[in-house]
């Protein structure tokens, strides 16, 4: 396999990874305001 | 551009399956389990999102402490047969990557811990990551035959924090459970230790069968089981749990030492040979899981 294609593919994989988990983060962070809120009510 | 063949897997941006790899997922599910039995016997529940992310946390953390456990001791990897195939001995993964990974891992889980629970149980996983580091990996680990002993505590941790992120403080139930972990690390890794201890040896790494011998590691092992069971089975006559868990525990404590003193009357020094140590082994992760389990079950059904 050439290197460059090797990184290139390492880096998308990477990439699509680490959005999946942002997107996650995102999701987490919002259901936990919810919850706090709630808490305080 | 020219085609360049690939000969320096460290070179490139590591895989996510070794970066995965570095959080040692195998050993993360036990803290994880102790972690949410901890979490479950308190005796008030949070939010699902909030005991949720607190398990994240715990898991993350976990997760940090074994990057930087194999950051540390890469070159001592590479010499074990055991562990030569991990990313960083491997050279798949760089060790500047891997430092950077366990380093991030750890700052988040204690952020989002704090930011989602409480800080207490935030600074308890600050310390428990810093206890494994530094205490255990860095100073005990490669200096005394009593590693396995003090840096138990660091595995002690997750069911205190459990504890901790649902009610805010502390109470002798999760201390029990702690010192149930502490007790019960030194006659589970000494029992591996004796039949992988050539590997050990060949890395320089002081645990206990190399350096007091296997005849004495097997008397350690049988004496710290009694505190051990005498720990697990506390929680019924302080009443803290019922009958359920203490009849439960006292069976489990009971197969343990019969086991730890099968590993006691054996003689043999040949790994081959130690089936009793094996067994013991296996038997103390079940032992584990099982008592936490039956913890958890007593107090819902107690509840």
């Amino acid at each position: 396999m050439k290197l460059e294609d090797e990184v290139v593919r390492r880096q998308r994989e990477r990439a699509r990874i680490m959005a999946w988990l942002l997107g996650g983060f995102v999701v987490l962070i919002f259901f936990i305001t919810i919850a706090k809120t709630r808490m305080n009510w | 551009m020219p085609a360049i063949e690939l000969t320096n897997p460290a070179a490139l941006p590591a895989d996510w399956r070794d970066l995965f790899a570095l959080t040692k997922p195998r050993v993360m599910y036990l803290v994880v389990f102790t972690g949410l039995c901890g979490l479950l016997a308190a005796p008030a529940m949070p939010p699902f999102v909030l005991g949720f992310t607190a398990i994240l946390c715990i898991a993350l953390g976990a997760g940090a402490c074994g990057a930087l456990n194999q950051w540390y001791e890469a070159d001592i990897d590479a010499k074990m047969r055991r562990t030569a195939k991990r990313p960083l001995p491997a050279g798949r993964i760089d060790r500047q990557s891997a430092l950077h990974f366990g380093v991030g891992l750890g700052v988040f889980s204690v952020l989002l811990m704090g930011l989602a629970t409480n800080w207490l149980a935030a600074a308890l996983l600050a310390a428990s990551i810093l206890f494994y580091v530094l205490i255990y990996t860095v100073w005990l680990k490669p200096r005394t035959a009593q590693n396995i002993v003090i840096g138990g505590a660091a595995g002690a941790f997750p069911p205190l924090i459990g504890w901790v992120a649902t009610t805010g403080h502390f109470a002798p139930l999760p201390l029990l459970l702690f010192a149930i972990i502490f007790l019960w690390t030194p006659p589970h890794f000494w029992a591996l230790s004796l039949f992988v201890r050539s590997d050990y040896a060949a890395a320089g790494i002081p645990m206990l069968p190399v350096v007091a011998g296997i005849e004495n590691t097997r008397r350690q092992i049988f004496l710290y089981s009694l505190p051990m069971a005498a720990a697990a089975v506390a929680p019924w006559p302080l009443g803290l749990t019922g009958m359920a868990y203490g009849v439960s525990a006292s069976v489990l404590s009971g197969v343990f030492i019969v086991l730890a003193a099968r590993v006691l009357a054996n003689r043999s020094t040949d790994p081959a040979q130690m089936a009793p140590e094996k067994k013991l082994f296996a038997y103390s992760v079940f032992y584990l899981f099982a008592l936490f389990a039956v913890l958890v079950a007593d107090r819902w059904l107690g509840a």
